[in-house]
């Protein structure tokens, strides 16, 4: 066992820091500071960035124009991109369509569709979750029927993250009603957003937030050089690439930045005579998430140590889902109560380009930490809810 | 010992029941909410008209001589209709400093017109560095002849926007944090030198923040004696913490029931979720959460009435009942609930927000347990 750093991890992680010390638009990190959401230019914008350094995709091997890094590389990149504030990396078309497109695709599918991944051309979003699928997602009812040379697509999708940018979805659909078990006739199918029958329909988050869609399909024509791997097999590809999404959804790096800022906030954030970090019942709940996070991260790289040689991630992804999302949640409690009084205004207009910064009441990363806190409630619910994660662990890693 | 509701209580706890669940269903709510001014100025009539304005207030000054068992019964009402009309800030807060500490000439010049839904007057109980202490006044009220002169910035100023009058705390005298040196001021909205910035808040309500800048007021806007606004302030701060738990526990049962009945008709798996036992177990546990926080809560209101010297203890300790049950509720409801439970659409998540935003209202959960660990009960 061995938890320092090579001399050429710690080189890499130098170069990363440097990067975006010099290489992240100040626009963009000021909104980051200030908790305001990034418009879709934004987040296009500094994918291209990423992209000419060569880091488009830090989770691809080398071959597919990824940067072919180590797994302890990729927990080093993390690590900095959340010390920089920075956005990660949209997940829809790097972590998620694009290694099942290069681990069961085929070589055309590869060339049409990894480039504008790499340099963010085409913004993908999720089609797996239905009104009526949603835990228990192998009842899904989207139909994709067979037709010469393409698919006709009719369904509805729902939950669908920034589905109003997305040029293309990755879904599930059934193929096959007539199955033994339901996880048998589901395909993994590519669609074009951009074609008749489509149709994006907002639902606003309890924040009043546009950031999930249901998309509707009415005949949509799919070819079926746009299915990925065989017919039928997509309940395997989709549960490989929830794998990869729980690994991710730990977020150990971005908990790691928040707690560090809590604590400095508290050293400076006057409550009468005395500055929060006065207060020892609430430090003491900084510190017990601090304990929790190292458990984490050390669950992290236990994993990453174990892939890094030739384990495919396995069910214990779903114990970093639940460890990782009930922590982002406790974190985003502390901030909460952190901000008391300030922490209830509904002031979304106040980040308008125009809007004039004197009238603006409190700091961003205050009087967003309601809505943060409540948009995160999702953490726990969506990419397989923590009732589902446990399900899993019971019966595939204890057996139970 | 008796818990039950006599035959006026019942008669209120009715028509509150019935007005909710005829006039004003969630869409409804919804639109008032979003309306210019945040509530509906009819509906505030209606609550004239039937009387609730005057429950707090005694026979002499118009009112029902209600105790605080009523305001219970009444904002727990309010609670399960999730009602933005702003009971709290003109009845309970402004209300509660007027019927303490006003004279009869300000009575009848301010607090017969809230009784009879003309005027809204609100509490401006907040500093913005003060955090939870009540005490920790830095306005100042600076003596100039004649008058007064009152400077420095208020935070949180529920329905601020509207309000006709502001009831201001400011220091005259003492050291920051002192409870003596406080004086309260009868400040309209137009005076000279008074700025308001309105806002919605998360919870579908409305606050502002507010600024003094030399902002003049007489002798006869001073509310009670000079140096000596505290006791009505703090007395009714704390009347409006049990308030907003009575609330809290009205929201915590509807979110409850809304939960309960979702799980029966949400089928997974070709069964309804209720039929999960790890389901089954966390509403159990919801519903333990609020029974234990009705009892609480009977037990702080029925303390607080009898005025003794355990209301002190009874105020934080229902508070922070509600601050950890009302958390524990809220997050679960919407959980059980799914990605429906995060959606603008449904009810649930609005109950929630009004839950967490209680949550953060005069004094989080820990600082009510701090306050407790240091009585000497």
């Amino acid at each position: 066992m061995n938890v320092t750093f090579t001399g050429e991890e710690l080189a890499f992680r130098a170069e990363v820091r440097a990067f975006y010390e010099t290489e992240f638009p100040q626009d963009i990190l000021e909104k980051q500071n200030q908790a305001i959401p990034l418009t879709r230019d934004d987040v296009v914008r500094w994918h291209k960035i990423a992209y000419k350094r060569g880091w488009g995709a830090p989770n691809w091997p080398k071959k597919y124009g990824g940067t072919g890094w180590t797994p302890i590389q990729k927990y080093i990149f993390a690590d900095e991109q959340a010390r920089a504030n920075a956005p990660v990396h949209l997940s829809f078309g790097v972590s998620m369509v694009g290694p099942i497109i290069y681990t069961f695709g085929t070589e055309e599918q590869m060339q049409r569709f990894l480039p504008d991944i790499l340099e963010f051309n085409t913004w993908w979003c999720q089609g797996y979750s239905e009104t009526g699928a949603g835990s228990d997602l192998a009842s899904l009812k989207t139909r994709a029927d067979l037709n010469g040379d393409h698919y006709i697509v009719n369904g509805t999708k729902t939950w669908t993250t920034l589905g109003q940018y997305a040029d293309w979805i990755f879904c599930l659909v059934r193929t096959n009603s007539d199955v033994a078990r339901r996880q048998e006739g589901i395909s993994f199918v590519l669609i074009d957003l951009h074609q008749p029958g489509v149709t994006v329909k907002p639902i606003l988050l309890l924040g009043g937030e546009h950031e999930v869609n249901e998309i509707h399909f009415e005949n949509v024509k799919v070819p079926v050089e746009n299915l990925v791997g065989e017919e039928g097999k997509g309940w395997t590809y989709g549960k490989v690439l929830l794998q990869h999404e729980r690994t991710g959804i730990a977020g150990v790096a971005v908990s790691k930045f928040k707690l560090s800022r809590l604590r400095a906030q508290a050293g400076r954030s006057i409550r009468g005579a005395d500055p929060l970090a006065n207060n020892k019942a609430f430090m003491r709940r900084i510190a017990a998430a601090e304990v929790e996070l190292k458990a984490l991260e050390y669950t992290e790289l236990r994993t990453l140590a174990s892939i890094a040689s030739g384990n495919a991630p396995g069910s214990e992804s779903s114990i970093l889902k639940i460890a990782g999302t009930e922590l982002r949640q406790q974190i985003d409690t502390l901030q909460l109560e952190a901000s008391g009084y300030y922490a209830l205004p509904y002031v979304n207009d106040q980040y308008a380009i125009d809007f004039p910064p004197g009238e603006r009441v409190g700091e961003g990363t205050q009087t967003q930490s309601s809505l943060l806190y409540f948009n995160h409630r999702k953490l726990s619910i969506f990419g397989g809810s923590n009732e589902i994660q446990k399900n899993i662990i019971a019966k595939h890693v204890l057996g139970l | 010992m008796d818990f039950s509701l006599n035959e006026v209580q019942t008669m209120l706890a009715d028509s509150i029941e019935k007005f909710v669940a005829n006039d004003y269903d969630f869409e409804t709510r919804q639109k008032y909410a979003a309306s210019e001014c945040g509530y509906s100025k009819t509906v505030w009539q209606t609550f004239a008209d039937l009387g609730w304005t005057a429950i707090t207030f005694s026979e002499d000054d118009g009112g029902f001589d209600g105790s605080p068992v009523d305001v219970m019964i009444v904002m727990e009402r309010l609670g399960r209709g999730l009602v933005v009309e702003p009971y709290l800030a003109n009845i309970i807060l402004a209300g509660g400093v007027l019927k303490r500490a006003a004279s009869n000439a300000q009575k009848a010049e301010w607090l017969q017109p809230i009784i009879s839904g003309e005027l809204q007057a609100t509490l401006a109980f907040v500093e913005p560095s003060a955090g939870y202490d009540i005490n920790d006044v830095v306005t100042t009220a600076a003596r100039d002849r004649d008058l007064w002169l009152l400077n420095g910035a208020k935070g949180y100023v529920l329905n601020g926007g509207e309000a006709n009058l502001f009831i201001v705390p400011a220091r005259t005298s003492g050291e920051r944090t002192e409870n003596a040196g406080i004086t309260l001021f009868g400040i309209a909205a137009d005076a000279a030198g008074l700025s308001v910035r309105d806002y919605a808040t998360v919870d579908g309500q409305r606050a502002a923040e507010i600024s003094l800048e030399n902002v003049s007021a007489g002798a006869e806007q001073i509310i009670g004696e000079i140096h000596e606004g505290f006791d009505a302030l703090d007395a009714a701060v704390a009347d409006a913490t049990l308030a907003v738990c009575a609330e809290a526990v009205g929201i915590m049962t509807i979110l409850t029931e809304k939960t309960i009945e979702y799980s029966k008709n949400r089928v997974q798996f070709g069964v309804p979720i209720s039929s999960f036992q790890a389901l089954q177990h966390r509403m159990v546990e919801m519903y333990t959460a609020c029974e234990q926080s009705r009892s609480l809560l009977m037990w702080a209101a029925m303390t607080v009435a009898d005025g003794g010297e355990a209301s002190e203890q009874a105020i934080h300790s229902i508070k922070y009942q509600i601050g950890v049950a009302g958390k524990r509720v809220g997050e679960e409801a919407v959980q059980i609930h799914g990605g429906m439970g995060v959606t603008w659409e449904l009810d649930v998540a609005h109950y929630f927000k009004r839950l967490t935003a209680i949550g953060l209202m005069f004094g989080s959960a820990d600082w009510h347990l701090d306050r407790l660990a240091a009585m000497n009960t």
